[in-house]
């Protein structure tokens, strides 16, 4: 056993090397900003496009006094509902020929006038391109009642008092934190764990592989590469996690108006890292096993997009699993190695109890060993040629 | 050091091959080879290629399993356990590019169990003694061919393995560099350790080794020392004669053969003494008499056929 881990880690501190000491593995540290940095990009385009867009406006033929308390309605209502969804409205004095006005009001392009309202206390009367039950009557309607009944009633004053959150809010906030953690594992994994694919095709074109095959068993090599991996994008994930808070410590002032998991904040981050680890070994182990098989890059690159739908269908049943941690769906997701990390990490955040997470890291675990004991004789088997291949392969390699 | 060490725990052959048989789906590139290679020899494989050598290699070393028979190496039944104390340097050589010479060296060692920071003081003893110093901290990539099969080499027995097994180790090598491995081999057997190399370059092999295992078509055709070898032939005998005719032309075979003004036929199995005196009493004349023994191509060509011999002579000799 002892020889078996040194040999692993020979491999793994090679392969670990060979990773973080090149140059590439800054870009690979960078990989995140780039979704961030296009975000930002394309997020300041639109909104850059969208201010620029003068938004349609409501004409008011009318005193300014009538105005003045119809806009003061207008604001109130702002204050209750988004300022962009409630209709702009600006005031005109009313000139001699009203007809002539409101045609001339219509055909504004600066700013764009949608419509035109004409005495709006008196007799008001809207002309423009407008549906008869669309918002914008609907809400002038609105104002124009509520600023006569300002002018009568005496104003109640609104007392708040807010609450951090309800026990049923509670409960939906735990979830939201539980699909949060089972995305960014997902995504996480589907990000590196897809690298192993091809991690053996440098073996092989090298032709160093016949030099480890003869010197330390297959299933250590396998190991060694897997925790190579493991090491780097843990570098990665500190990295990125850091980074992470101290940008949202940043913007919110602190991490703390994010729901606290059943388990606790300590224990969850331990069991998100764990997690990981352990989600990533399993693709990981599974990518490595098939990657193994390709003998170029070629090959590797066809292999990729398959695995990658697998990983999205295993999350897909993963995620339906979320909301109710103790149905038989989501036993079954946990039960099922692939998916159990990305429930048991949603139900961390939903259920207090640890015990379910030693026992499904124990499983986890020795899945992966399985997967690698069996991707180390199938290497040996097809590519080492120790032994018959099946038929399927030598079909599929026709 | 464990080369001393255990040296003497072991009696019987260092590798021993009973029957072993390897099939890839319906083409059976091994078929029924047995072999024995004593402690502290070297030892060889000839044949052609694609005669099966190095697909006994790869099981002797337990890269691949046989389809069936039985393989021994270094006392042990399953060749991984005795990976730490062998050295492999294989037909299709390979290192990482990016790799430093010593780093690669070290690499090596350490997959046979040297821990990292003695390889590293080997590797930069082994660089030095083989005049590349200079390059141990260059990356492989910039090394030339030659250059990076030594440091190959140099990782195949840094760990002063007990068995060194070597692939067509002469291929693409200058004669130089030829003529430095073949030191290097020596060197190691004399410091004890087994050595098998493969090779279609009978000249290396009849120089080096003690012992011989010539396979075609999968099968050992012949194994034994290479005297043995030779020995199943007769001497050759290059005569010439002042004489043209008389009584001394009935002790020549009939299958004697002219070559320019010689006559060139196997020594009888009476030997020289009945020969030289059926020519001096027959009146012969001699000018100009040479035994010689036939050389290991020679005794190649009769052991494995005149086909194998020509599969060898179409392959490239270094």
């Amino acid at each position: 056993m002892m020889r078996f881990l040194r040999s692993a880690l020979v491999i793994a501190r090679r392969d670990f090397a060979a990773t973080v000491l090149s140059k590439t593995f800054l870009l690979f540290l960078l990989g995140p900003l780039f979704p961030l940095i296009f975000g930002g990009v394309f997020g300041g385009i639109g909104a850059s496009v969208a201010n620029s867009r003068e938004r349609p406006v409501v004409a008011v033929i009318s005193s300014p006094a009538d105005f003045a308390r119809l806009s003061a309605a207008r604001d109130r209502f702002a204050e209750s509902v988004d300022d962009n969804a409630v209709i702009q409205l600006t005031n005109f004095a009313p000139e001699p020929n009203l007809a002539a006005q409101e045609k001339k009001l219509l055909a504004t392009q600066h700013p764009p006038v949608q419509a035109v309202l004409t005495s709006p206390f008196d007799n008001p009367h809207l002309t423009g391109a407008i549906q008869l039950d669309g918002t914008t009557a609907r809400q002038l309607k609105l104002l124009i009642d509520s600023a006569e009944d300002v002018s009568e009633l005496p104003q109640p004053h609104l007392i708040v008092t807010p609450t951090r959150s309800t026990s049923g809010s509670l409960s939906k906030d735990r979830t939201i934190t539980g699909q949060a953690a089972q995305f960014a594992l997902f995504f996480l994994s589907l990000l590196l764990a897809t690298m192993l694919l091809s991690q053996v095709v440098e073996e092989k074109s090298n032709k160093i592989i016949e030099v480890i095959a003869a010197a330390i068993p297959i299933d250590a090599m396998f190991v060694g590469k897997l925790f190579a991996m493991l090491s780097a994008s843990v570098i990665g994930l500190i990295l990125w996690m850091s980074a992470g808070a101290a940008l949202i410590a940043s913007l919110k002032g602190s991490l703390t108006f994010l729901p606290v998991p059943a388990v606790g904040w300590p224990a969850f981050l331990l069991l998100v890292v764990v997690y990981f680890a352990m989600n990533y070994l399993l693709f990981g182990a599974m990518f490595l096993t098939i990657g193994a098989q390709a003998t170029t890059v070629r090959e590797v690159q066809i292999m990729s997009m398959p695995a990658t739908f697998a990983q999205i269908v295993i999350f897909g049943f993963a995620a339906s699993a979320v909301a109710s941690p103790n149905s038989p769906l989501a036993i079954s997701a946990a039960i099922f190695p692939l998916s159990s990390p990305l429930v048991m990490v949603a139900r961390a955040a939903e259920e207090p109890e640890i015990w379910p997470h030693l026992a499904a890291v124990a499983w986890q675990l020795l899945w992966v060993g399985l997967i690698v004991r069996l991707g180390a004789s199938l290497f040996r088997r097809t590519v080492m040629k120790s032994g018959p291949r099946g038929k399927w392969w030598r079909l599929s390699r026709v | 050091m464990l080369r001393q060490a255990t040296q003497s725990a072991i009696d019987g052959p260092a590798v021993e091959a009973v029957d072993l048989v390897k099939d890839f789906a319906e083409t059976r590139a091994v078929d029924g080879v047995s072999l024995a290679v004593p402690t502290g020899s070297i030892y060889g494989m000839l044949g052609p290629n694609g005669a099966g050598k190095t697909t006994t290699l790869r099981m002797l070393l337990g890269i691949i399993d046989p389809s069936s028979g039985t393989r021994c190496v270094l006392g042990r039944e399953r060749p991984i356990e005795a990976a730490p104390e062998i050295g492999y340097l294989p037909e299709e050589r390979g290192l990482y590019p990016s790799m430093q010479a010593r780093e690669a060296i070290a690499f090596m060692g350490a997959l046979r169990g040297l821990p990292l920071r003695e390889a590293r003081g080997r590797a930069d003893e082994l660089l030095e003694q083989h005049g590349l110093g200079e390059w141990a901290k260059k990356p492989i990539r910039t090394l030339s061919k030659g250059m990076a099969q030594t440091v190959q080499l140099l990782g195949a027995i840094v760990h002063r393995p007990r068995l060194i097994v070597l692939d067509e180790p002469f291929s693409g090598l200058d004669a130089l560099n030829q003529g430095r491995l073949e030191e290097l081999i020596r060197r190691e057997a004399r410091n004890g350790a087994t050595i098998i190399f493969s090779t279609h370059v009978i000249a290396h092999a009849e120089r080096l080794c003690e012992r011989i295992a010539i396979i075609a078509g999968g099968k050992v055709v012949f194994e034994g020392r290479v005297d043995e070898a030779r020995n199943r032939l007769r001497p050759i005998v290059r005569l010439r004669t002042r004489a043209q005719e008389g009584p001394w032309l009935s002790a020549i075979p009939d299958e004697a053969r002219l070559e320019g003004d010689e006559l060139v036929f196997e020594l009888p199995s009476g030997g020289p003494e009945p020969l030289l005196k059926a020519l001096i009493d027959g009146g012969a004349g001699i000018e100009a008499l040479a035994i010689e023994r036939p050389g290991l191509h020679d005794a190649f060509v009769a052991i494995a056929g005149e086909a194998a011999a020509a599969a060898m002579a179409e392959e490239k000799p270094q």
